[in-house]
């Protein structure tokens, strides 16, 4: 399958304003279970609320939230697809850049030194584009996370010792929950990452914490360890928005990787409730965009 | 729990009659600020030429889109999505924005802390909390951009918009000393040992 860089530019555009658009089913299905098992008034109010932000943002085709975000990109190849690189990585950034200026978006992007916009919601490094690779013949499958700041502001990485054990990993998502309290937009998705090296942890927290409702570690005991941390970090009643209630988190999610003997690392990057994310699958059929 | 609709700007006396779990509409006009604007006016020395005195500030940086100059849009910028930000990174702000600019009421997400508190306390202000990630309803009570100052920190201009039935916000922090996510955080905390308990840790 030959797959033309345009082609490409138009998807990765649509797939930013889609983004902040529409919420995925699995997210609008966790608002209506935790709006049902809310024993808090306030909170119930407030999650009333983002519901009828979700109905109104579809009604008059805006935005969900102000934040445009990071723009992040992941490109996943399968088996058979003829296009380069270095085109595919050009065009995306020129659908990301056109988006912001046809829509028109803010550009949420500054430089980190001299804070400068461009006004294009790209910068040095940004926006992120992950590769993947799949056994998927001639399929190329393009998703698209903006990600929020008051989220992301709230991410961390603790280099705990093998001494400290399961114990310290736990712990740590607990205090991080606390500390983060209303300033995250909770509920919010609690994405943790587990082993591998600091970078790898980091990147893992981030893929838990975009990754859809529903959805399970496919490690068994990080899929244990997301069940027991989501009943536990729902105790605390930070609640929606920090107000107080029962839905401080839709879910924790856990993603693991292999570490080193020395190593027990562990990493929080959370996915405020406007936890959105777009998706686009190219074949030989066209393109159906998805979540 | 009362209500108040206030039709701005307002005066210390109103803003002291505020307790926490009130909610607030406001009527009138809203000054939009920001991480840049605040550090240019604070730490810059810039100098805005809006009267902010007695007015509501909110923690924002909006979508807008260039438009024809018009009496609807006098600025050339109309709102495409007005949102709000998370309040804690410009909590140091709070205290020069109520004493330099007479800023009265502050609207945001996720609360201030205690150095906002003292201020409130002090000079006569509350905070207000809007629900976080509800931009999409929030534009709705968004009827123009009358003005903006400081453009060159675009998006992260000074913005001036004039709203009709913004809220209901909740006065989450007041004049008193009062303050929900104080009261909200220590709970949590309390129930640290609980959820520690929970995964099996004693």
């Amino acid at each position: 399958m030959k797959v033309d860089p345009q082609q490409v530019e138009e998807i990765a555009r649509e797939l930013y304003i889609r983004a902040l658009k529409i919420l995925p089913p699995d997210v609008k299905e966790g608002f209506a279970r935790l709006a049902g098992s809310e024993t808090d008034g306030t909170a119930r109010q407030v999650l009333d609320t983002m519901i009828r932000n979700i109905r109104i943002a579809e009604e008059t085709e805006n935005m969900l939230c102000q934040d445009t975000g990071i723009p992040i990109y992941k490109v996943t190849i399968g088996r058979g697809v003829a296009i380069e690189g270095a085109d595919l990585q050009r065009a995306i950034r020129r659908g990301c850049e056109r988006a912001t200026r046809e829509h028109p978006l803010r550009s949420s992007v500054v430089h980190p030194i001299t804070r400068r916009n461009e006004q294009t919601s790209c910068g040095p490094g940004i926006p992120p584009i992950h590769f993947e690779y799949s056994d998927e013949p001639e399929s190329l499958v393009i998703e698209m996370v903006p990600k929020g700041s008051g989220s992301e502001n709230n991410s961390w990485l603790k280099m705990a010792f093998p001494a400290d054990g399961v114990n310290a990993i736990k712990t740590f998502v607990v205090d991080c929950v606390l500390e983060a309290g209303g300033k995250t937009c909770p509920p919010t998705i609690v994405g943790v990452g587990i082993g591998g090296t600091s970078d790898l942890c980091v990147a893992l927290a981030k893929k838990a914490a975009t990754r859809a409702l529903g959805t399970e570690c496919e490690d068994p005991e990080g899929a244990a360890l997301e069940r027991a941390l989501g009943e536990a970090v729902n105790m605390l009643g930070v609640g929606p928005q920090g107000l107080g209630g029962d839905s401080t988190a839709f879910a924790v999610h856990v993603e693991v990787a292999a570490t080193h003997i020395t190593l027990n690392p562990v990493a929080v990057n959370m996915q405020c409730h406007s936890a959105r994310r777009a998706s686009a699958a190219i074949s030989p059929a066209g393109v159906s965009y998805g979540f | 729990m009362a209500h108040y609709t206030f039709t701005m700007p307002v005066s210390e006396a109103q803003v002291r009659a505020l307790r926490v779990n009130d909610t607030v509409s406001i009527e009138g006009t809203l000054f939009g600020i920001r991480d840049a604007n605040q550090i240019a006016l604070f730490d810059k020395g810039r100098t805005t030429r809006f009267d902010m005195r007695g007015h509501a500030a909110i923690h924002t940086a909006p979508n807008v889109r260039r438009v024809d100059k018009s009496a609807g849009h006098p600025t050339g910028y109309a709102p495409v999505c007005v949102g709000t930000t998370t309040s804690a990174r410009m909590e140091r702000f709070t205290r020069p924005l109520m004493e330099q600019l007479g800023v009265r009421l502050i609207i945001g997400k996720g609360g201030l802390g205690k150095a906002s508190a003292e201020a409130f306390a002090s000079l006569g202000g509350a905070y207000l909390a809007i629900i976080g990630g509800t931009a999409a309803l929030e534009t709705t009570w968004v009827e123009a951009i009358e003005d903006v100052d400081l453009d060159d920190l675009h998006p992260e201009s000074l913005w001036k918009f004039r709203v009709h039935g913004f809220g209901p916000l909740l006065v989450a922090m007041d004049s008193h000393g009062g303050s929900l996510y104080e009261v909200v955080d220590a709970e949590a905390r309390g129930r640290r040992a609980q959820a520690l308990a929970k995964l099996g840790i004693p």
